[in-house]
Parts: C-alpha cells; structure tokens; sequence
C-alpha cells in the first residue's frame, strides 16, 4: 500500500507560537522552537519529527495566522 | 419626466425633488414634522421608475447608517428627520464627516430640547453649524425658505456634498416643511450609472475588480497620520468657505436698520420691512442661505452703515453669535425670538425692533 | 523520501489564500478571529467572488478586518454592520454583501440593527464571533458572557442578579421570518473548521441567491480575555460555551 508521506514550511516570522498546531497535529510531527525565537519573539512552530508527517493539513487548518503551507505527495 | 408647476407641502416637494434629481436611496424613519416625505416616497414608488431604493429603517440611528453604507458606495443617498431623531443621527454624521462622504442630510426643526414639541423651531442652528457629533467637522448647511427652495436645494446639496466629497444638510423647519405653496418641480435627472459612479468615485466600494480594494473607514490610530487627515478636512471645509457661501440681500443698500433671518423667519421679516417702510422706517434684510458657510463677510460690509441690527430666530439666540462675529462690534446687534414653537407675528418683531434697537439708541 | 521530494510546488495542498495578504493580524496568538479571516478570503478566492465581495467591519478586536482581505470594505461603527449593510445591499443587489461582528458589536450595541434587518430579511451574510467577552476593551462582560464567567467588569462572576442572562441572539435571529440560514460553528479542530467553512459558503450562497438574512456564528476562544493559553481556551469552550451555545444548525431553509 501506498504511503502518504507530508512536509509542512512555516512561515517562521509570521508565526505566533500559539501552540494549536502542535495540538491539532495527529502524528506528534510539531513542535514551538524552545529556544529560537522570531523577529517578534515568538517560539515558532518547526517540524519536529518531519518523517511522522502525513500531509493531513490539520495543522495549516486550526492556524489563525495562515503560516502554514501543506505539502503531500504518495511515497512509492 | 418634465418640468412640471404643482402645489404642495415644502415636504412633499422634498421628496419629489429626490426622485426627480437622481437619487439612489433614501432611508428614513416617520417623526413630525416630515413624515410626508416618506410617506410621499413609499406614495411614489419611485423603485418602479427610477430605480430608487426606499426603506423605512428601524430608527434614526439605522437610517443614517444606511446612508453611510449606501454613501460609501458612491450612491447618491439621502435621510431626512426632525431635531429629536437628527440629534440619534449625530455619531453616524461625524462618520461620514470623518469618512469623507457625500451625503444628504434633512432636518425640519421641531421646538426642544428633549421631545419638546411638534411646532416649528430654529434652535438646532448650533447642532448644524458648529458640529453635533464628535471631533472636527463641518456641514455644509442650505436653508429653505420656500416650498420652491426645499426642491431646489435637494439638487444643489447633492451637487455640493460630491464635489467636496462632504456632508451636506437641509436645515429647515416646521413652517416650511407644513406649508403649501407653488413649486416648480424639475426634469427628471437621470440616475447616475454604475459605470458613471466608477468614474466620479474611484473611491467608492463597487467590488474590487480590476483595481486595488477601496476602503473606507474613520479609524487611524496613527496619530500623525490622523493629523494629516484632520488638516486635509479643513483644507476641504476652507475651501468650501471661499467658494460657497450664499445670501440673499434684500434693501441693504439703503437702510437704516438690518433685520438678520434665515428660513420661515425670513419670509415674516420680509413683512416686517414693508409695514416698516410703510411708516417711513427704512430697514434692510439679510437671510444666509447657506447657515454653514456662513456669510460673514456680506454681513460685516452690509452692516457699515446701518445704525443697528436685529435677529430674528425661533430660537433663544444662535445665528446672533455668527452675526456678531460677523460685525466685530461695531455695530449694536440684539436678538428677539420666540420659543416652544411659537412663530412671532411681524408686528410684534417691529416693535422688538424699535424696543431693542432703536429706541435703545436714543 | 527527502523533505525536498515532498516540498514541491505540484505537491501543494495547503497555502495561505492570497486574498489574505501578508500584513501580520494584530491579533493575539491563538485567536479565533484569524482563523475565520483565513476562511473568507479561502471562500472568496475559491469562488471566484473576491471582487464583487463587500464587507463591513465592526468596532471591536476585527475593527481591522479590512487591512487582512483584500476586498471592499467598509468599517461600521459600533453595531451599525447590519445597517450599512443592508443600503450597500439594497443598492448593489449583484455584490456578495457580509458583515463580520464580535458578541458586543452584534448582540449588545447592534442588537436592533441585527434584529431588524434579518426580520427584513435583507440578503446579507452576517458573521458572528461569539467569545462571550469584549476583547479590544480589555475583557469585560458581553452579553454572551456566561453565568459565573470572570472578566473585568465581573470580577467575581456574572450574576443573573446583578448582570442578567447570556444572550443567546442567534436562537433569536432564527425566530424571524426574514432568515433564512442560521447556523452555530466552531474553529477549535481541523473538522470544526471545515464545518465553519462550508457554512459560511453556504451563508455567502444566501446572499447572493437573495435567500434572506443568514448568520453564523462562530463560538470562539479569546484566550487572552479569559486568561488561558490557546489550547487550554479551546478545552474550556468545548466544556463551557457549547453547553449554552450548542453547535449545529438552527435553521436553514
């Protein structure tokens, strides 16, 4: 069976660091930068465990920034 | 429709005048003295020929905001009301002040404050002329003295309020407002098209295609640009003042004394000079048509030679302010009126005159 | 599989709608009022009906609506949205007219204007944000605010006895003969959100069907009015605000 097999990119200087992408992810794939911070000084959200991601777009979906490009493609 | 001579209610001569030159919409709520403007509108269905939007709205408050929200869409938009229901009307007039934006305001004055009464009065001269709402701004303010002129003015108000991109106001009363008289109704103006209205008012919302998103707010919490925008309204609002102040200037050349009037006041004050004349006393009359700008300049140079003046209002003494500031002191200047909605007869503004004025002076 | 395999353009399924430009919102991290920006201009710019879209914007924390999507708009003042709405409407029958509202601007100062023109059955959509609290103020009571909620001007509780009761005004609105669609929605998880969406198309498909007066309201989080964090403010609203305000379809006709 085909494996669905995501990315996500945030857009790090957008990013508030609220935290509902981390939430709403299913696969434990997000994180907020415990140390970095953005131009705003927000912890951002980074792909914490990329290879778990699975393209659902949860994430991209609950953000109230927009900050998130879902990307998803059929590993073969 | 054409030219067109019939006889009818200052009111109802408002509302044909809206129809007949090219109004969008008008939004309204019945309060006397001017419900017939409304009930004359909805008598016309004005939707059926013109096109012309009509609603009754839920309250003052409601019909001033759908003027603002039909005047940001370019529309030519129109509410009338009287002093109680103009005064629920005041933050949406400084938003459109603030917003920038043409649109037609009638008020036919009633007696205040508060509910005060059914009967004619002046007294929201200051509500028109000096502000009402919040924050820095102007009305460009015409007063009717005839039926002919409440038709006339709707026209020229508009004219006016797009020219400027500013708030226009008819501020009449009661009198004129109940009153029937001959009017000469004009040709049929047709309302402006969508395309037109893209033309005339780039700034207007009329979907954003092809172009840039127009907004339009009274917010900026920028305080210099607020600033900018505050400078930008009174380089408007002296402009207005250079180019459009109106008055009509009767036997001031060779009086002795001036009577000060505007609206229904003017037209009993105009009785005034004649029974004067009749007993030899020689007085002039000076009715500013427009109350806002008003006519300073014409009143200081007409006051030059004249030994006094008096001003006639239905109110306790608020154009007198404007008249004095006009005349830096150098003339006596007194005020008669009368209040609660009663209307004075000439005889009695005659002897006010001589009491006040003339026999103050020997 | 590399990330870079994966990061292609031809494998793009999510990205910011354009019509949402990129001024960063001044809203706090976490609110709900981006997320709901975020679906109208998705909506606008799916159908195709960003440029004939008119929007009003009210006093409240979306007083800047108009700075994020990138259409027509219109800032109200304080509760007036309906009525601006219902002339710019009226004298634009082709344009797809909304308002966008917070619970104070709506169902407090606005009440009549919301009333009447949905008992006008005026063909606008109007969208509700419903967080039971006045944001931009600094968090005093709404009238949704619920019974025993703390916020600065009810710093004990509200109390029926001094404050009266939450206002449930879109249980109100479907009362009325003039509405046509009244629906209740969240954005708190990914299905949430897909809900919202279809029924603020739904709402948008009212207006310019010229079906009647449609609204949806969106129970939100202010998690800075209620002083909690994002997530903790979405665990409180599920267990508190759907209690008083049930999501689901009220009337759609």
């Amino acid at each position: 069976m085909a494996k669905f097999r995501g990315a996500v990119v945030v857009n790090e200087e957008r990013c508030k660091g609220c935290d509902l992408c981390v939430v709403a992810c299913p696969c434990d794939v997000l994180a907020l930068q415990p140390k970095e911070v953005n131009n705003r000084g927000y912890h951002f959200a980074y792909m914490q465990n990329p290879e778990k991601c699975i393209g659902c777009a949860s994430c991209a979906l609950v953000c109230p920034d927009a900050c998130i490009e879902v990307y998803k493609t059929t590993e073969k | 429709m054409k030219e067109e001579v019939r006889l009818m209610k200052g009111n109802e001569a408002l509302a044909h005048a809206m129809i007949r030159y090219g109004a969008d919409g008008y939004f309204g709520y019945p309060i006397t003295p001017q419900s017939e403007v409304l009930e004359t509108l909805e008598a016309e269905m004005p939707w059926e020929s013109t096109g012309m939007v009509v609603v009754q709205a839920e309250s003052e408050l409601a019909s001033i905001n759908m003027v603002y929200g039909g005047a940001a869409c370019g529309k030519a938009v129109v509410t009338s009301s009287s002093s109680p229901g103009i005064s629920l009307m005041q933050e949406g007039i400084s938003y459109l002040a603030a917003s920038e934006l043409p649109a037609l305001i009638v008020n036919v004055m009633r007696g205040g404050p508060g509910l005060g009464t059914i009967h004619p009065s002046q007294a929201d001269y200051f509500q028109a002329v000096k502000g009402g709402g919040h924050g820095d701004y102007r009305l460009i303010t015409l007063a009717p003295s005839s039926v002919q002129e409440m038709c006339d003015f709707v026209g020229l108000a508009w004219d006016l309020s797009f020219k400027y991109r500013t708030v226009a106001m008819i501020l009449a009363d009661g009198i004129v407002g109940q009153m029937m008289e001959k009017v000469v109704l004009p040709p049929q103006r047709p309302r402006r098209t969508d395309e037109e209205i893209r033309k005339q008012c780039p700034w207007a919302l009329t979907g954003a295609k092809g172009r840039k998103p127009n907004v339009i707010s009274s917010l900026e919490l920028d305080t210099a640009q607020m600033e900018r925008n505050n400078e930008r309204f009174q380089r408007t609002y002296r402009e207005i003042e250079k180019n459009e102040v109106r008055v009509e200037m009767l036997d001031v050349d060779d009086c002795d004394y001036l009577l000060v009037a505007f609206g229904s006041m003017a037209r009993i004050c105009q009785k005034v000079m004649e029974n004067a004349r009749e007993e030899g006393l020689k007085l002039g009359l000076i009715r500013p048509i427009t109350l806002w700008p008003f006519p300073y300049e014409q009143i200081k140079n007409a006051a030059k030679k004249a030994k006094g003046i008096l001003v006639v209002e239905l109110d306790a003494g608020q154009m007198i302010e404007d008249v004095k500031l006009a005349v830096e002191c150098k003339v006596d200047v007194e005020h008669y009126g009368r209040l609660g909605g009663i209307v004075p007869n000439p005889d009695e503004v005659l002897d006010a005159l001589k009491e006040k004025v003339i026999n103050k002076k020997k | 599989m590399e990330i870079n395999d994966i990061i292609k353009p031809e494998n793009c399924v999510y990205k910011k709608p354009t019509l949402l430009n990129d001024t960063n919102m001044h809203y706090c991290p976490g609110c709900s009022h981006g997320v709901v920006h975020k679906l109208i201009a998705e909506i606008l710019e799916e159908k195709g009906w960003g440029d004939k879209a008119i929007g009003v914007s009210p006093v409240g924390c979306a007083v800047f609506a108009y700075k994020y999507v990138d259409i027509d708009w219109v800032e109200a003042a304080h509760g007036r949205a309906p009525a601006l709405a219902t002339a710019i409407k009226r004298l634009q029958p082709d344009k797809l007219v909304f308002t966008y509202q917070g619970d104070g601007d709506l169902a407090a100062i606005g009440t009549g204007e919301t009333i009447h023109a949905a008992n006008r059955g005026e063909n606008i959509a109007i969208i509700f944000i419903n967080n039971a609290i006045y944001g931009m103020t600094g968090g005093q009571m709404a009238p949704t605010t619920l019974l025993g909620m703390k916020t600065a001007t009810t710093p004990y509780g509200r109390r029926v006895d001094l404050n009266g009761y939450p206002l449930a005004i879109s249980e109100l609105v479907a009362h009325l003969d003039g509405s046509c669609y009244v629906t209740r929605q969240s954005v708190h998880t990914p299905a949430a959100v897909r809900k919202a969406k279809a029924a603020i198309i739904h709402a948008f498909e009212n207006s310019m069907a010229g079906k009647g007066t449609s609204l949806v309201e969106i129970v939100s989080t202010c998690n800075a009015g209620w002083k909690m964090t994002p997530a903790q403010a979405n665990d409180w609203m599920v267990e508190h605000m759907f209690k008083k305000y049930p999501i689901g379809d009220l009337k759609n006709e």
